[in-house]
């Protein structure tokens, strides 16, 4: 089917089964290949972007379902004002990524958070990003570029 | 990785036909190729005649292979021979040329390089093959990169010599200008690279002096593809995208062995966007326009396996067959020194432990995956090529091409932690199967599932310890017994006659055979059950269990004594152990002289790998229901000279999160041949609630730099153990801790 969605304040074209999770239709169609494939079932958070400034899992939410909708992924993240580009430049600060895979994802739940909690305790941090897998199990350092964010946006 | 020492009788073999670390194989020229001079090797009889291929690349296979290029933006590129997955190889090779070279390093590039391995060889394991591996990329490169970048260096003053008229003594290099301070002239490196492109190279370049490192060693949490990492525009293999390209998955046996019998392909080519089905060697792909009709596809396909040469058993089953050969006294011999069984016959006490690993998987985040084009009469495979060479020759024999007709793009991968250094190149003989399949009409993609990627196997194998160890009555150890038994990860691939010995592989007996505490009676069992299941190495491969034995042994041998576990450790290392200076800066950063906190209960192992020494000292805690939480782990290293703090700390950081998800909850179990777990749901990989702080302490060290990416595994799991028999009384021999 054909459908129109809005993706980084973007009208974008999609001609795509209505049962194509956004994952791929971002990935695939639109060509923002930022958004990563992890497991499918919501279970890693690679794939995570957001809705209408909500953190969703785009590998379980079918595209179709999101017209009218602002779709907003880390290739348009830094766009979207002082929360994100405070994310971003501390996770290059604090040197979190290693292979890297899995930061876009974990970044756009970092924003989600600061968007509205801007003094996160460690716990609030735990609750917020447990949905995100590091396999090289940077999250320390997460931890640290959370607080050090906050601590720019105060 | 495996251990490159290990490797010696390779070096013996490959000295008398390959450049090793010689001066040959620093035998550094260069040449320009397009507009950029490149510094790399060649071969002595080739000087003059180093050939351009279309692209700027030099062709496969050729005489002369580049370590460094600058352009004339002054821009350094490093071609790297280790590839990255994570580990930040490539800003490692990155600091030794800027080093060297006396550049920024935000003006340096790094691509990765393969398919020539007589340059690209890795030097810490004979210079033979290209391979990441065995946490040696620092070794490797540890001369290689830094004498390119000096040679470089030296090249550029020469130029500018010539240029200026003065004596090349005269001049100094910084910031990626040559200095000539008594004229006060300047020359950025791209002004001078086509005077210095027909120069002759040194044959001696001298390295600069530690104290003169301005970047070696410099604690700075600058990393070259930090950026690119935060806001999504680091490309994965998985990002590939090429013009035609078809996208497909693969239908594996459920059970290890089992193979395609036939396939009915009905539904699966009825799901829009599928274009072909096609039965390959290792299972049946479905080739579809785009990735989600290649997973409906895939979901859709109706495959019949023939089971008869699979797995059949379950892991409880292997586990109680292995429990049985433990207790005989079978086994090849792999360490045997002074009388054990005398000794323990006299005991007056003794401990016996039986020790149970599962299989665990590598589960990196991006699943496997490849791409192939054939493009006239050129193969191009792209991925992570950690063992290229062997990808190269297997893929050209499928695709009817010589191995100089491949083009290797070596991607950054979302992780690896072994998984993607397979002998016999997995995922990259699947995709070029599947794209011979279709005549290589298009380019192929195959991406396997999360699903396809868990149930695959080459897992960490499975293994049994039975240890029994004697006390005589004055509380010391007074005879070893230890029988080891799990499958063998070398058996049946080229490393089976590079570098097991009398059937015995050394992958699954480091870290017991060679420890170093002073048992003068001992004597070590190892035996190799076989199994369909494929099995690998998985990040410090076999000091994942032979480390938590040892280190949680010595604990209970602490305990039944009376001893305090630093101070046995400190007993019985020899005076010039390196774990000895390790171990005591864990404990005093810990402050384990004094009582622990309330509420906290401690543990500690040191273990050597890789030639890397780490001590660690877990911190844990009773959590309301009745559960174990890991607070905090105190952790020294010794790997020698640091060449990046930053990148040690890091390693070291994730290594121990890395050894802990497997301690507490990692466990792919079998069931009629086949494992329960397929995602992250069933597979339970740490996440950040149970992330404990990590506080790391590096030794100052003027040795050669070993590597850090797989030493900080091994200790984290026993120290936790030791901790957790702290609070609870009881000893943990069944991993994972966490029952499902």
């Amino acid at each position: 089917m054909a459908f129109e969605l809005t993706i980084n304040g973007k009208a974008v074209p999609v001609d795509a089964p209505d049962d194509m999770p956004l994952l791929w239709v971002l990935r695939d169609i639109a060509g923002l290949t930022g958004t990563k494939y992890g497991c499918g079932m919501a279970q890693c958070g690679a794939c995570t972007v957001h809705v209408a400034g909500q953190p969703i899992r785009s590998c379980v939410t079918p595209a179709s379902a999101l017209v009218g909708q602002p779709i907003t992924t880390i290739e348009g993240a830094g766009a979207t004002g002082p929360v994100a580009k405070a994310v971003q430049d501390a996770w290059v600060a604090g040197a979190v990524a290693q292979c890297g895979y899995c930061q876009s994802g974990q970044i756009m739940s970092a924003i989600a958070l600061l968007d509205t909690n801007r003094s996160p305790s460690d716990d609030d941090i735990d609750a917020a990003m447990a949905g995100n897998l590091c396999r090289c199990a940077t999250y320390q350092r997460i931890r640290a570029a959370i607080k050090a964010a906050a601590t720019a946006l105060a | 990785m495996f251990n490159g020492r290990k490797l010696s009788a390779l070096d013996v073999v490959d000295a008398a036909q390959t450049p090793t670390l010689s001066r040959r194989q620093f035998l550094l020229g260069a040449t320009l190729i397009g507009s950029a001079l490149m510094v790399g090797c060649r071969m002595e009889a080739s000087d003059a005649d180093a050939p351009v291929a279309a692209g700027g690349k030099p062709a496969a296979g050729s005489p002369f292979e580049a370590y460094i290029a600058i352009a004339a933006d002054g821009i350094v590129t490093v071609y790297s021979s280790q590839f990255d997955m994570g580990q930040n190889s490539y800003h490692g090779l990155a600091t030794l040329v800027a080093e060297e070279l006396d550049v920024a390093l935000d003006n340096v590039r790094v691509e990765g390089r393969a398919g020539n391995p007589k340059w690209y060889g890795n030097l810490a394991m004979g210079g033979a093959f290209q391979l990441t591996g065995g946490s040696s990329s620092m070794p490797s490169s540890w001369e290689r990169y830094r004498k390119a970048g000096a040679a470089a260096r030296e090249l550029l003053k020469q130029a500018a010599a010539k240029q200026w008229k003065v004596v090349i003594g005269e001049l100094s290099t910084a910031n990626g200008e040559v200095i000539h301070a008594g004229s006060d002239r300047r020359a950025p490196y791209g002004s001078l690279i086509a005077a210095a492109a027909p120069l002759p190279v040194p044959g001696e370049v001298a390295l600069k002096d530690a104290k003169a490192w301005t970047l070696i060693g410099k604690d700075a949490t600058s990393r070259i593809d930090a950026r690119a990492k935060s806001d999504g525009s680091q490309d994965y293999t998985i990002d590939i995208q090429l013009p035609g390209m078809l996208v497909a998955t693969i239908a594996h046996s459920p059970r290890f062995g089992g193979k395609p019998k036939s396939f009915d392909a009905t539904a699966a080519k009825a799901v829009p966007g599928v274009v072909e089905v096609v039965q390959i060697s290792r299972g049946v792909a479905v080739v579809a326009n785009n990735t989600w009709a290649a997973i409906k596809g895939r979901e859709a396909l109706q495959v019949t396996w023939d089971d008869s040469g699979a797995e059949t058993r379950s892991s409880d089953a292997m586990f109680t067959e292995y429990e049985a050969l433990a207790k005989q006294e079978g086994g090849k011999v792999a360490l045997k020194r002074g009388d054990a069984a005398g000794k323990l016959a006299k005991a007056a006490k003794t401990i016996e432990a039986t020790y149970r690993f599962p299989y665990l998987a590598h589960a990196a985040l991006e699943p496997l995956n490849a791409v192939i084009h054939k493009d006239g009469d050129r193969l191009h495979i792209h991925g992570g090529l950690q063992m290229p060479d062997a990808v190269q020759g297997a893929c050209a024999q499928i695709a009817g091409v010589k191995p100089d007709q491949v083009d290797l793009h070596v991607m950054k991968t979302g992780g690896g932690f072994g998984r993607r250094a397979v002998a016999d190149c997995d995922v990259f003989v699947e995709a070029t199967e599947i794209a011979k399949a279709i005549n290589f009409r298009a380019p192929v993609k195959l991406q396997w599932t999360r699903e396809a990627d868990m149930g695959g196997g080459r897992y960490r194998p499975l293994h049994v310890h039975r240890v029994r160890v004697g006390l005589d009555a004055d509380g010391n150890v007074s005879g070893w017994q230890h029988h080891i038994v799990g499958q063998s990860i070398m058996a049946g691939t080229p490393f089976e006659g590079m570098m097991m010995k009398d059937g015995i592989d050394p992958t699954s007996t480091e870290g017991v055979v060679d420890t170093p505490y002073a048992l003068p009676d001992i004597d070590v069992r190892m035996t190799h059950p076989a199994s369909p299941v494929p099995v690998l190495w998985w990040r410090s491969v076999g000091h994942t269990h032979t480390a938590y034995v040892m280190q949680t042994l010595l604990d209970e041998i602490a305990s039944a004594t009376g001893k305090d576990p630093v101070a046995l450790r400190l007993a019985l290392l020899p005076a010039d152990a390196r774990e000895r200076a390790v171990l005591s800066l864990a404990a005093e950063k810990a402050g384990w002289s004094q009582p622990v906190a309330a509420g906290r209960y401690r543990g500690v192992a040191v273990h050597q790998s890789f030639g890397s020494f780490v001590a660690t000292v877990a911190e844990v805690s009773k959590t309301a229901d009745g559960g174990i939480r890991v607070e905090r782990c105190v952790v020294a290293s010794d790997c020698g000279i640091v060449i990046n703090p930053d990148i040690v700390r890091a390693q070291i950081e994730g290594g121990t999160g890395f050894g802990l998800s497997a301690m507490l909850g990692e466990r792919i179990a079998l069931e009629n041949g086949a494992p329960t777990a397929s995602n992250y749901d069933a597979y339970r990989v740490l996440r950040i609630d149970a992330m404990p702080t990590v506080e790391v302490h590096m030794l100052p060290s003027t040795a050669s730099p070993t590597g850090i990416g797989e030493c900080a595994v091994p200790p984290i799991g026993p120290a936790v153990a030791n901790a957790i028999f702290q609070a609870t009384g009881k000893r943990v021999r069944d991993l994972p801790f966490l029952e499902a």
